[in-house]
C-alpha cells in the first residue's frame, strides 16, 4: 500500500484521552513539536465511566500532576458542578478532593486549551501501525495512508485497542461509548515483538433524571467552602447540583441472581480480568449474596444533559434484564435508559515490560501511558500521560529520565508499582500503597513538585511566580508564629471562647496552634500582627505545625530510604557475571536492568542479601574505575 | 546519616570475655546512657575504662565492663567504635547487646562491620571480594536458621498476632480509602480493644524470650547411644538431681528430654535422646525421629556405650550416624565386668576422646565436665553464632513491634485520627513478618477486595 509521507513531527501521541491530554500538553510545552491523534476528536478527554475527578488518591494524584504543570486540575476547576472534600473527619494526610464534572465541558475545555497550545497539533485518525527503524520507533501510520515521522511516539489508546463491548448475550468490537475499536493497530503491535494480554472494566446504564423520583433517596450535596484543585485558583464560585444515594433491595438482587447465565462475565465470553475495586452489581451480588443491599450513588454527567450515572451498577446483563433490575431500586421505579450498562475488554501491555521512564524496553523512544499500562482511573492515566510526556522529550533530547520516587509522590508510588510489581487487574491508586503519605499530602503536592516542573520547563511564570510568593510567605509566617509569644493572662477569654484548657505558662504562638481546636484563623484574635496570607499558605502552615512530630519521623524514614534510591546502577550492567548473586536474584535484575539500587530491592526475587552484594560489586567497579 | 549498628563480635566459648560491638555516629551516646564508669571516671578517646553496664530504666546492673570508645574515622569501620568488654556469659553478653539495641542501635546485618569498612574506604579490592562471600554465608546460614525456626512455638504465636493485625488493618485501610462506601464506621473503643489484645500477647511473647524458652541457647550437647546404656543416668548425674525417668526396661526414655545447665561457667543445653534402636513402636519410633534431630542439630554429642556388653550391630550403626562430629565416647556401667574392646572403639572414633564412668554413682562425670570444659575453650567446639544472632534479632523485632502498639494505643487515647495510628499498627505488623520472613503488604489490600463489596 501507498505511503504519503506527512509532515514531520518530534512527538506523536496515539490518544487523546486524560492520559494522551497530558502527554501531548506536556511534550508541546516542553518545546517539541507534537502532534496528538485520535480516532474521534469527539473522544477527546472523554469521561467514558464516571462523572467524577479526585477522590481517595485519585485526588493526590491530580494535585500532584497540577503541581507539575499539567492540566487536568485546572480543566476540572473550570468544569466542575459540585465539590467535596473527603476524610476531613481523618488527618491531613488522607483528605481527599473530589468534583463532579460536567462530562461535555470538561471535554470542550480540555480540547480548547489543546487547540490554544503552540507546538500542538490535534488530528482525527486512526493510526494502524508504527513505524520501526533498528529497534527505535521512528513514526506511525494512519489508516488514510498518511505516514507521519517522529522522534517519539507515545501510546495511550486506552479501552480502545481491540476494544469488545459485552451486553449479555451479545458482542461486538468497539471502543467506548460506541466509538469506533482500534484492531490493526494491536495487531501490528504484535509484530513489532509487544506482548499484549486483556483487561475488563466495564460502566453503568444511564438514565434520564426526569424519570427518578428523588424523593424516595438522600440528596448528597456538595461542600459549602469550595476548595479549588488547581494551586492556580484561590477561590472559586458554583452554584452546585446535587447527587443521590439510594440502594438495591433482595428483588434486585433476585433478578439478578436469575440471570447470571446470562451475563457475559459468568458466562465465559469474557476473558479478560476486571479490577476487584470496581465489580459489576451481578459481581457484588455473587461474592457477597449475605449483604441486602448495595448502595449506589445517582450523578448528574452535566448542566446541559438529563443524564444521570447510576454509579455502583455497572453490569454486562443484557438489556432486558438491566431495565428490570434497575427499576426495582427506590427512585428508579419508572427509570428510562438512555445507555444501557456494558463491560469492555481491551488490549494492554504487561507494565514489566516498561522501564521506570514509562519506555518500552523493546522499542527505543516508544513510551506508553494510561490503561495501555493496565492501569484504571482518569487520574492514572494522567499521571503517566504527564510522566511519558515529560520523559520522551528528555529521551530524545539525550537527558536523563525525569522519576519520581516513592517518598516524592503518589504518581511515584504509581508508576514504581506498576513497573516494578506489576499488576494482575487494572490497577488503582491508594492512599494505603504509599509507605510515606504523612508527606506526600494533597496540601503540600507544590512544595514537592512545582520546582520540579519549573526545571523541567512545564511551570509557566505566573505559577512559578505565585508559588514562590507562597513559600516565602510559610517560612516567614512559620518562624514568626515560633517566636510570638503569648503570655496566659493575655489569653484568657480567647481560650475560654474556644473551649480550651487556660494556659499555665506562656507559650508561643505555634505551640498554641498545636491545639486541636484552635485554627491559624481563630488566631487572629489574640495575634494583632497576623498577615494577610492567602488559604493555600494557611493549610500549609496548619498542617506542618500540628503534625510537625508524625511529620518528622516520617522524614527519617524516607531519609534512610533514599540511600538505596540515590544509589544509580548502570544499565549496562550484567549482573550474571557478579560473583555472589543468586541465580533467581540475577535473572530478575537482568530482566528488570533497575535504574536504582532501591528498586532492585523492590523487585520480587531479591533479597536483603543480593542487594549487599550488589552494593559491594558497585562499589568495587567504583573503585576499579577510578 | 547511617544507622549506628551493633552485635556480639566474639565467637561463643573461645575466652573468659565476649565483646559487643557498636559502630556508627550514636555509638557514644548510646556508651554513655548505659555505661557508669567506676568513681565516674570520664570516657577518653582510645583508653579503657572500667565500670559497669546499666539498665538505665530499671537501675539494674548487668555486668562489669571494660569499654573503649574510639572516635572515627580510624577505626575498623572509619565510624565511631565503642567495645564493650563483658564477662564471657551468653547471658550478660545478650543483655548487654539488647540493651544496646533498645538504646537506638540496629542489630548488625551478617558481615555489616566489614561491608561498612569497605564501603568507607577501609578494605582493598581483595578483601571486598570476601565481604562477599561473609555476607553470602552468613546470611544463608541465618536464613536456614529462620526457616528451621518457623515451625515452632514462636512462628505460631507470630502468625496469631499477625493475624489479628492483619484484621485491624484492613477495617483501617477501608475506612481511609473508601469513606463513601457502605461500611460501618471503625469506633476507638473497638480499635483500642484489639490493640490491647494484642499488646498483651507481644509482651508474652517477649517474657517467654527472656526466661528462655524462646531463646534457647547454650551449647547443644546431646547425649546418644542405644537403648539401656544409662544415658537418663548421665543426664541425671550432670543435673546432679533425678529429672529423666531411669528404669531397667529398654525404651523408656521415649521421648526427647531437654535440660539447661551451666558447666564451668558454659550455658549448655543437654538433649537426652530416646534410644536409638530398630523398633516397631511407633511412640518410640517419634521418639527415634526426634532423638536424630536434635542430634543433627548438636554441637557436641556424647556418645554412651555399656561397658559390660561387647560393642553390638546397633553401636556400630551409630558410630557411623557420628562419622566425624565432635563427640565424647562414654563407657559406662564400669562397675560391672567390662567387655567392650576399647582399642577397636578408639581405631573406628579416633578423634573421640574415651571416658570410663559409673553414671549411677557419679562416677567421672568431673572427667566429662573437664573434657567439655577443654573443648569449649580450647575453641575445639563452638555454638552456632548465627543461631544468637537470630534469637537476639526476634526479641528485638518483639520488642520494636510491641512499642509501635503502645503508640497506636496512645493515639486512640488522644482520639487521633484514624490514619495516624495505622501507620503504628502496620508497623507493627511488618516487624512480626521480618520475623517470619513476610513482609509484602500487598496482601492487606488483596485482603480488603476479598471481604468488603467496594466499587464505583
Amino acid at each position: 500500500m501507498k505511503q504519503i509521507l506527512m509532515e514531520d513531527y518530534n512527538v506523536i501521541v496515539i490518544g487523546a484521552g486524560h492520559a494522551g491530554c497530558e502527554a501531548g500538553l506536556a511534550a508541546a510545552r516542553m518545546g517539541e513539536k507534537t502532534l496528538m491523534l485520535s480516532i474521534n476528536l469527539e473522544a477527546v478527554a472523554m469521561m467514558a465511566c464516571n462523572p467524577s475527578i479526585g477522590g481517595t488518591g485519585k485526588g493526590h494524584l491530580v494535585r500532584e500532576i497540577d503541581a507539575l504543570g499539567g492540566e487536568m486540575g485546572i480543566n476540572i476547576d473550570k468544569t466542575f458542578i459540585q465539590s467535596k472534600m473527603l476524610n476531613t473527619a481523618k488527618g491531613p494526610a488522607v483528605h481527599s478532593l473530589r468534583a463532579q464534572a460536567d462530562k461535555v465541558r470538561y471535554h470542550e475545555e480540555m480540547k480548547k486549551t489543546i487547540e490554544k497550545e503552540k507546538n500542538l497539533d490535534l488530528k482525527q485518525g486512526e493510526v494502524i501501525d508504527l513505524i520501526v527503524e533498528e529497534g527505535q520507533v521512528r513514526g506511525v501510520l494512519l489508516n488514510t495512508g498518511a505516514a507521519y515521522r517522529a522522534k517519539a511516539v507515545i501510546i495511550a489508546t486506552g479501552t480502545f485497542l481491540r476494544g469488545k463491548i459485552f451486553i449479555g448475550e451479545w458482542s461486538f468490537f468497539s471502543g467506548p461509548n460506541g466509538l469506533s475499536a482500534s484492531i490493526e493497530l494491536a495487531d501490528n503491535l504484535k509484530k513489532h515483538g509487544i506482548k499484549l494480554r486483556r483487561f475488563k472494566t466495564g460502566t453503568p446504564a444511564r438514565i434520564l433524571g426526569s424519570s427518578l423520583d428523588y424523593s424516595k433517596m438522600k440528596e448528597q450535596a456538595g461542600d459549602e467552602k469550595i476548595v479549588p484543585f488547581s494551586f492556580m485558583n484561590d477561590e472559586l464560585e458554583c452554584e452546585q447540583v446535587s447527587c443521590w444515594l439510594t440502594y438495591t433491595n433482595n428483588k434486585t438482587h433476585q433478578i439478578i441472581r436469575d440471570n447470571f447465565h446470562r451475563s457475559a462475565l459468568f458466562g465465559g465470553q469474557i476473558e479478560g480480568i476486571g479490577p476487584r475495586y470496581c465489580p459489576s452489581i451481578e459481581d457484588k451480588v455473587n461474592r457477597f449474596s449475605e449483604k441486602e443491599r448495595h448502595q449506589t450513588f445517582i450523578e448528574p454527567e452535566g448542566r446541559s444533559t438529563d443524564e444521570m450515572y447510576i454509579q455502583g451498577m455497572s453490569s454486562s446483563l443484557p438489556e432486558d434484564v438491566q431495565e428490570a433490575f434497575y427499576k426495582t431500586i427506590p427512585g428508579l421505579e419508572n427509570a428510562k435508559i438512555s445507555r444501557p450498562a456494558y463491560a469492555i475488554e481491551y488490549d494492554c501491555i504487561d507494565p514489566f515490560d516498561l522501564k521506570i521512564n514509562l519506555e518500552s524496553r523493546q522499542i527505543k523512544n516508544l513510551f506508553c501511558a494510561g490503561q495501555f499500562n493496565g492501569s484504571s482511573g482518569y487520574e492514572e492515566a494522567a499521571a503517566q500521560g504527564l510522566l511519558a510526556g515529560i520523559n520522551a522529550c528528555l529521551s530524545i533530547n539525550g537527558k536523563n529520565p525525569f522519576v519520581l520516587d516513592r517518598s516524592e509522590a503518589y504518581i511515584g508510588v504509581l508508576i514504581d508499582d506498576l513497573v516494578t510489581k506489576g499488576t494482575n487487574e487494572p490497577y488503582r491508586i491508594m492512599t494505603s500503597r504509599a509507605e510515606y503519605r504523612l508527606v506526600l499530602r494533597q496540601d503540600n503536592a507544590d512544595l514537592r513538585l512545582t520546582k520540579r516542573g519549573h526545571s523541567l520547563g512545564l511551570v509557566n511564570m505566573e505559577r512559578f511566580a505565585k508559588f514562590s510568593t507562597k513559600t516565602e510567605q510559610v517560612e516567614k509566617e512559620m518562624k514568626r508564629l515560633a517566636e510570638t509569644i503569648v503570655f496566659p493572662n493575655q489569653a484568657l477569654r480567647f481560650m475560654e471562647k474556644n473551649v480550651s484548657t487556660p494556659l499555665q505558662n506562656k507559650i508561643s504562638l505555634a505551640d498554641l496552634l498545636k491545639r486541636p481546636e484552635i485554627t491559624y484563623d481563630k488566631l487572629a484574635d489574640i495575634d494583632k500582627d497576623q498577615p494577610k496570607i492567602s488559604s493555600h499558605a494557611k493549610t500549609q502552615i496548619e498542617v506542618q505545625i500540628k503534625y510537625e512530630g508524625y511529620i518528622n519521623k516520617q522524614i527519617k524514614q524516607i531519609e534512610r530510604f533514599k540511600k538505596l534510591e540515590g544509589k544509580i546502577i548502570s544499565q549496562e550492567l550484567d549482573y550474571s557475571k557478579i560473583e555472589g548473586l543468586r541465580i533467581e536474584a540475577s535473572q530478575k535484575l537482568n530482566q528488570f536492568k533497575p535504574l536504582s539500587l532501591g528498586q532492585a530491592s523492590r523487585i520480587s526475587g531479591v533479597s536483603p542479601a543480593d542487594i549487599n552484594v550488589l552494593l559491594i560489586y558497585m562499589e568495587r567497579e567504583r573503585r576499579r574505575g577510578k | 546519616m547511617e544507622n549506628t549498628i551493633a552485635a556480639i563480635a566474639t565467637a561463643y566459648g573461645e575466652g573468659g570475655i565476649g565483646i559487643v560491638k557498636i559502630s556508627g555516629g550514636k555509638a557514644k551516646e548510646i556508651l554513655d546512657q548505659i555505661f557508669v564508669g567506676i568513681n565516674d571516671k570520664p570516657l577518653r578517646n582510645r583508653y579503657l575504662t572500667f565500670g559497669h553496664i546499666t539498665d538505665s530504666d530499671t537501675g539494674k546492673i548487668i555486668d562489669e565492663a571494660l569499654v573503649s570508645y574510639m572516635k572515627g574515622p580510624k577505626t575498623y569501620t572509619t565510624e565511631d567504635v565503642v567495645e564493650i568488654n563483658c564477662h564471657g556469659s551468653i547471658i550478660s553478653l545478650r543483655k548487654t547487646l539488647e540493651l544496646v539495641l533498645r538504646k537506638g542501635a540496629i542489630l548488625a546485618e551478617p558481615g555489616e562491620f566489614t561491608k561498612r569498612a569497605f564501603l568507607n574506604g577501609r578494605l582493598d579490592l581483595v578483601q571486598a571480594e570476601a565481604v562477599i562471600d561473609l555476607i553470602r554465608a552468613k546470611s544463608d546460614k541465618s536464613f536456614e536458621i529462620s526457616i528451621n525456626q518457623l515451625e515452632g512455638f514462636l512462628s505460631k504465636k507470630v502468625l496469631d498476632i499477625r493475624k489479628m493485625l492483619l484484621e485491624l488493618l484492613i477495617k483501617l485501610a477501608v475506612n481511609i480509602d473508601y469513606p463513601d462506601e457502605d461500611i460501618e464506621e471503625l469506633s476507638y473503643r473497638e480499635v483500642k480493644k484489639s490493640l490491647l489484645q494484642i499488646s498483651d500477647m507481644i509482651e508474652i511473647l517477649v517474657s517467654t524470650a527472656e526466661t528462655g524458652r524462646l531463646i534457647q541457647e547454650g551449647l547443644a550437647v546431646s547425649i546418644i547411644g542405644k537403648p539401656n546404656v544409662g544415658k537418663s543416668s548421665l543426664m541425671n548425674a550432670l543435673l546432679r538431681e533425678s529429672r529423666a525417668i531411669v528404669t531397667e526396661i529398654p525404651g523408656t526414655t521415649r521421648d526427647t528430654i531437654e535440660e539447661f545447665l551451666s558447666i564451668k561457667g558454659i550455658a549448655i543445653k543437654l538433649t537426652d535422646t530416646a534410644g536409638i534402636r530398630n523398633t516397631e513402636d511407633t511412640i518410640e519410633k517419634i521418639g527415634i525421629e526426634k532423638s536424630k534431630e536434635s542430634f543433627n542439630k548438636a554441637d557436641l554429642i556424647i556418645f554412651v556405650l555399656d561397658g559390660s556388653n561387647e560393642l553390638s550391630k546397633e553401636d556400630r550403626e551409630i558410630i557411623e550416624i557420628i562419622g566425624k562430629r565432635k563427640s565424647l565416647v562414654l563407657i559406662n556401667k564400669g562397675d560391672l565386668e567390662q567387655k567392650i574392646d576399647t582399642k577397636q572403639i578408639k581405631k573406628l572414633i579416633p578423634e573421640a576422646k574415651v571416658i570410663f564412668t559409673i553414671a549411677t554413682e557419679g562416677a567421672g562425670i568431673n572427667a566429662v565436665e573437664k573434657e567439655i570444659e577443654e573443648l569449649v575453650y580450647g575453641g575445639k567446639v563452638r555454638q552456632g553464632e548465627s543461631m544468637l544472632v537470630s534469637n537476639v534479632r526476634q526479641k528485638n523485632l518483639l520488642e520494636k513491634a510491641g512499642l509501635a502498639i503502645k503508640e497506636a494505643i496512645e493515639q486512640t487515647e488522644a482520639s487521633m485520627a484514624m490514619d495516624f495510628l495505622e501507620i503504628d499498627v502496620k508497623a507493627a505488623w511488618e516487624l512480626l513478618g521480618e520475623i517470619i520472613g513476610e513482609t509484602f503488604s500487598e496482601n492487606i489490600i488483596d485482603e480488603v477486595f476479598a471481604r468488603f463489596c467496594l466499587g464505583k
